[in-house]
């Protein structure tokens, strides 16, 4: 069991170093998506300071919502998660792992990036620091959410739009808990609670996530 | 070994096909026929636990098959019209994810062995999605060499074959039901077996010679 969650999040990785282009899309998007506001907003830096958690989050959660499209896609066209749904492997493992790649690719490079991209908000060291913590708490339970809508709208056509209705009521928490974290820190109140609530949503969505979207693979399947 | 009971399927507002009943036993070979759009592949996806017929059970070894999906799975191979291979693999590379993920552990000097049967050598290792239709094709039934699952569910594993490949890939299937495997497959050509018993079951309304 161990093995094929091993063999899947290898192949998905190699898929992807194979195929370089749909890492960079989503990157680039959050990188130019947190780089206009400064522009669009002015170099007023108590706005930005104020503005920054909002902006990071709301880019953050807009980037992964991008990168879902091709989460199923690609091995459904091509049969592989059919044939994936027929080894004799529990189909919530090989969702995890594919969950846990697709984090591993889109994810941490937002996680990895943030310290720099708060530069340019004149962010504190602090604010970086939880920034930086509530991402690596937020953006796995946003691809274990994103799976479900990903899993649900397989071989429909228009199917990104409908991921984005399905999808962003449930991203909405780790928004709000995620950008308040920061928020909380800055202004001195302490984010201990804010993190404790993604750190609860990430555990919820680890352990319902997977068994929903097999549930919708086995029907798109069909 | 396999038990198909009062099988209905309905897709969309069609009936494809109702009250369908038949078993399959160790060295037995099932050919289903039908014209275009008669349900063979309805059928083949039912039968491996894909679809969710609308009435009706399909079990194996006397239980039923979505009470058992793993244990049925792994004795079970199941090869559709999409390949099922990643593009951007090599052919190596592709049967070894698939072989793992089938909990099968095999060595790669057998996986190159495999690939040169079937008339792959020397594409080995190029990415999949630069070989042409019949060999990615050849690709994917290389896993038929591989896996020792008892059940073959084959759906038109012939298309984009060449006369020779179809000939190996006859023989292959002769020798599986020989040794008491059971296929079940959708073809439009015809299937000779030096042994064993070949089955068939037609599908549709139409009549043979009709459009």
């Amino acid at each position: 069991m161990f093995k094929a969650f091993y063999t899947v999040v290898m192949r998905d990785l190699l898929l992807a170093m194979r195929n370089r282009s749909d890492i960079l899309t989503t990157l680039f998007f959050f990188i130019i998506a947190i780089s206009l506001f400064p522009l669009g907003v002015g170099p007023e830096l108590n706005t930005l300071r104020e503005i920054a958690p909002g902006v990071f989050w709301v880019a953050a959660l807009l980037a992964s919502m991008l990168a879902l499209e091709r989460l199923f896609a690609i091995d459904y066209a091509d049969g592989t998660l059919e044939q994936m749904l027929l080894t004799p492997q529990p189909a919530t493992i090989l969702v995890l792992a594919k969950v846990l790649a697709h984090w591993l690719i889109t994810g941490v490079p937002l996680v990895l990036l943030s310290p720099l991209l708060g530069l340019q908000y004149d962010l504190s060291l602090e604010a970086i620091q939880v920034m930086m913590l509530t991402l690596l708490l937020g953006t796995p339970s946003l691809s274990l959410i994103g799976a479900i809508g990903a899993a649900l709208t397989l071989g429909l056509r228009g199917g990104g739009v409908l991921v984005s209705l399905l999808v962003l009521p449930l991203y909405i928490p780790v928004l709000i808990f995620g950008a308040g974290a920061v928020e909380a820190t800055v202004s001195g109140l302490g984010g201990a609670g804010h993190i404790s609530m993604l750190g609860a949503i990430f555990l919820l969505s680890l352990v319902m996530a997977p068994l929903a979207t097999v549930a919708a693979l086995r029907v798109s399947a069909e | 070994m396999l038990e198909v009971n009062n099988l209905e399927c309905i897709r969309g507002d069609r009936s494809l096909f109702a009250e369908l009943s038949f078993s399959l036993n160790s060295g037995e070979l099932l050919h289903l026929l039908g014209h275009n759009g008669s349900g063979k592949t309805t059928l083949l996806r039912t039968l491996c636990g894909l679809i969710k017929p609308s009435q009706g059970v399909v079990s194996w070894k006397g239980k039923n098959i979505r009470r058992q999906r793993e244990e049925f799975a792994e004795e079970m191979q199941f090869i559709g019209h999409l390949n099922g291979i990643k593009a951007d693999l090599t052919a190596v590379e592709n049967l070894r994810i698939l072989c793992r993920l089938d909990g099968q552990q095999v060595s790669d000097r057998k996986l190159w062995q495999v690939l040169g049967e079937m008339g792959l050598y020397g594409h080995e290792d190029l990415a999949v999605g630069v070989l042409s239709q019949g060999q990615k094709r050849r690709v994917t039934l290389a896993r038929l060499l591989l896996n020792e699952s008892p059940l073959w569910l084959l759906d038109e594993p012939f298309t984009a074959l060449d006369k020779a490949a179809v000939d190996f890939l006859q023989t292959v299937i002769a020798k599986h039901v020989e040794d008491g495997g059971m296929v079940i497959l959708t073809t439009h050509q015809d299937v000779a077996l030096t042994t064993g018993e070949v089955k068939q079951l037609r599908l549709g309304w139409k009549k043979d010679g009709d459009v």
